[in-house]
């Protein structure tokens, strides 16, 4: 299981942080005071949560004047999708040394 | 044959084997046999019983997984829990006769928050996300 996985699952254990991502999915860009209104905890907090989206690369930022905007990068889910196809693989490899045990055993 | 199926999150993986059912089953569900296909474990056919599939240990994960046997059809169904990284899926083995053999069928199904895991307490907020993550991923180019 790869630790890049295991980043986004934690980033989006957090009940606030999966309410920000999908509303940034949903609605598009977001002003950090707009995501704050929603979100119903203070800014320091709603940046913390956005640094933490950020980290996992989920969301994207970008500077115009005093206000920061984030928005959702739905390819940094990509390595959730993988980890599903990744268990695919995993049951096709057991698979093949089963088939080999298979062959091994007695009757 | 095989598909994964990011909608339902469900991965099946089929196989046909030239071996009767009762000779797969004793590869599903006898301990030495299952460590050399699969893992370590302290498995026993029994509806309720826990047990653990043990990997080697890797970065961020401890290697261990945690099971639960939920149904024993001897030569037809094994079914049990799959608890690892803060999900919990369920894991089915059917085992087909064919004129051949047998055709085994795994599906692993239902990868949900295990409760006992890291993620306890949003448990709602994570079935809402699965719910969502469908509609995210039509957006992934």
């Amino acid at each position: 299981m790869k630790a890049h996985t295991d980043a986004i699952f934690k980033a989006l254990g957090d009940p606030t942080r999966r309410a920000i991502f999908q509303r940034l999915s949903r609605e598009g860009e977001q002003t950090v005071h707009a995501l704050t209104d929603f979100a119903g905890v203070s800014q320091p907090a709603v940046s913390k949560h956005l640094g933490a989206l950020k980290l996992a690369g989920l969301v994207r930022d970008r500077r115009q004047g005093r206000e920061t905007h984030y928005r959702a990068e739905p390819k940094g889910l990509g390595p959730l999708v993988d980890w599903v196809a990744q268990y695919g693989a995993f049951w096709r490899d057991r698979f093949d040394r089963l088939e080999d045990l298979l062959k091994r055993m007695d009757q | 044959m095989s598909e994964t199926s990011a909608e339902a999150r469900t991965v099946v993986v089929e196989r046909n084997l030239s071996y009767p059912p009762e000779k797969i089953w004793r590869a599903l569900t006898q301990p030495h046999l299952i460590t050399e296909w699969l893992m370590n474990n302290d498995f026993k056919p029994v509806v309720g019983h826990n047990f653990s599939l043990r990997m080697e240990p890797q970065p961020n994960w401890n290697g261990v997984i945690d099971c639960q046997v939920l149904v024993v059809e001897p030569n037809k169904t094994l079914s049990y829990s799959w608890g690892a990284l803060g999900l919990e899926s369920a894991v089915t083995f059917t085992l087909t006769p064919t004129p051949t053999g047998t055709l085994l069928r795994m599906e692993q199904t239902g990868f949900r928050p295990d409760q006992q895991q890291a993620y306890q307490g949003a448990k709602y907020g994570w079935q809402k996300f699965f719910a969502n993550l469908e509609q995210v991923l039509a957006q992934v180019p």
